[in-house]
């Protein structure tokens, strides 16, 4: 297919398809982050991400292998932590966020032969975005859109109550565990667009602006798709006209239509 | 007499060693209202999260009757602000058709704010709909922990009714924990009285002179509520207060009328 395989030469039209891809996911992710007061959590998988980076260059695996690996990995670890309540979730949270985003930094640093690019890996590239990129997306966006429509009901409810979930015999454990590995896949593919600091920023704003017109959750989930899109599009845009870094670009933009969009809502109110 | 729903053979919670619920011995039929009273602490709440299969069981058993449909009336829907909800939605969660949820929240008084949005509900709606939740999927066991909690008085009269009136129509068994002594004594079968152990248990005119409820409830419990036993049309008494019956009297003299039932709308 000749048309295709010029567009997908086309290294800017590469990143808005991934970029689309991604938006496709953090939609009903971001949502789940937003209605589960999961920001911070999803922050610490992300920053945990570049540590999956250096280890997979040290053991020489696809960076999105080990990424995925390693955000599994302390998705685990930071759920029986929790459980033994030596120390408050959230100061958990930041010890593990940062000390795994500084010990992939350090790791980084001792590998010379390495050649990263840490900006591009930090705050996304425009650039970067390959043909096998793509395949990872829109694999991982398939992956997670079907378990997303298979555990619907039981993933709402468990949100609502989880006891009551429990009671009508959802399996609020596995839900939860298949939740953080959701999380885990999207950061691994999201990492490309808006890197690794500005991931949570992607999963949450888009799903914070639909909330301000949404009634119902599922509604809610679309709007933060379309959102999403736009963010994206908007975004990758503003960083190819003006040569701006990809990731700041698209959440500049996801902030810009939160503002308008909750602009507009406190007017038609008054 | 037919198999019972649930049946708790020395029922025993611990907590780091600490019996939570001690050695409890339960059988609930269909048709049977049982209401948990006790103190705070008394582990009333583990108790009935024991039987939902929600708290893990340190010794002893419990046994549900084949295919047994609970459902559950949690204390509190809390929902999270960011989680936009209709209460057309949430009734549709759980699995049922939307003809069967419209006749729930009909059941319950509520049909008429099926569009509105969960958020906007007050405290007395919202425990109108985690029943409706519950009737939906029409259980055998209805399983209640405080039903009344944030309702007002008369609302709280009300409640009791409703939870009555389900028993007779779904002839299913109802296990409940209340706060609400006044109200619970004129509205259900049978008490128990829990201290991490079964204290008393029995008809509620029984009860209240029972020696171990006394203890636990302390005397001027006990007697305002043998008292309230011949008065027990005025169905809308203070919480777990003795009653100055002249300052009752003043507060409710319009035309004598001192049922308080259909207030709620």
């Amino acid at each position: 297919m000749p048309i295709i395989d010029a567009i997908l030469d086309d290294f800017f039209w590469r990143a808005l398809i991934g970029g689309l891809g991604v938006a496709l996911v953090a939609g009903p992710l971001g949502c789940f982050v937003v209605w589960r007061r999961m920001a911070y959590f999803g922050d610490t998988l992300a920053h945990s991400a570049l540590l999956g980076i250096a280890l997979s260059f040290l053991i020489s695996v696809p960076l999105n292998v080990g990424v995925i690996i390693t955000c599994v990995v302390l998705a685990m670890a930071l759920v029986l932590l929790s459980r033994t309540r030596a120390l408050a979730t959230d100061t958990l949270l930041g010890i593990l966020a940062h000390s795994a985003l500084a010990i992939g930094l350090v790791t980084l640093s001792f590998m010379p032969d390495v050649r990263v690019d840490l900006t591009g890996l930090l705050f996304g590239d425009l650039l970067a975005m390959s043909r096998e990129d793509l395949l990872w997306i829109y694999g991982g966006a398939a992956l997670i859109l079907l378990l997303l429509a298979v555990l619907w009901r039981g993933l709402i409810m468990s949100t609502i109550h989880e006891e009551l979930a429990r009671v009508e015999g959802v399996p609020v454990e596995r839900i939860r565990l298949v939740l953080m590995l959701m999380f885990s896949l999207v950061i691994a593919v999201a990492m490309k667009i808006v890197g690794v600091l500005l991931i949570t920023a992607l999963l949450i704003i888009p799903a914070a602006t639909a909330r301000r017109l949404a009634h119902n959750p599922e509604i809610m989930v679309a709007m933060a798709i379309g959102f999403g899109f736009v963010a994206v599009s908007g975004g990758l845009s503003l960083s190819w006209h003006l040569d701006t870094p990809a990731g700041p670009s698209v959440v500049v933009t996801a902030f810009a239509v939160f503002l308008l969009v909750y602009g507009a809502a406190a007017k038609v109110r008054t | 007499m037919t198999d019972p729903l649930v049946s708790l053979d020395n029922l025993t919670v611990r907590f780091d060693e600490r019996p939570v619920v001690d050695r409890v011995n339960l059988t609930v039929h269909r048709g049977d209202i049982i209401t948990i009273i006790g103190p705070n602490g008394a582990g009333k709440t583990t108790l009935i999260k024991a039987i939902l299969g929600i708290e893990k069981v340190s010794e002893g058993q419990v046994s549900l009757g084949k295919n047994l449909i609970i459902g559950y009336v949690p204390q509190h829907l809390t929902l999270e602000p960011t989680l936009p909800l209709s209460v057309k939605r949430f009734m549709l969660l759980s699995g049922r058709s939307l003809s069967e949820c419209e006749s729930a929240l009909g059941h319950t008084g509520i049909a008429h704010l099926l569009t509105a949005s969960v958020h906007h509900l007050s405290g007395g709606e919202k425990q109108r709909l985690l029943l409706a939740r519950a009737l939906a999927r029409k259980p055998d066991l209805l399983v209640l922990d405080e039903p009344a909690q944030g309702v007002d008085i008369n609302g709280q009269a009300s409640l009791y009714d409703l939870i009555r009136q389900l028993r007779d129509d779904l002839n299913c068994g109802v296990i409940m924990i209340s706060h609400d002594l006044h109200l619970v004594m004129a509205a259900t079968d049978k008490v128990i009285c829990l201290n991490q152990h079964v204290c008393c248990s029995g008809y509620p005119a029984d009860i209240s002179h029972d020696p171990a409820f006394i203890e636990t409830f302390g005397r001027p419990v006990a007697e305002s509520l043998a008292v309230y036993h011949h008065h027990h049309n005025h169905s809308h008494d203070l919480h777990g207060n003795v009653v100055d019956s002249d300052a009752h009297n003043a507060r409710s003299g319009h035309g004598g009328h001192t049922e308080c039932d259909h207030a709620h709308h």
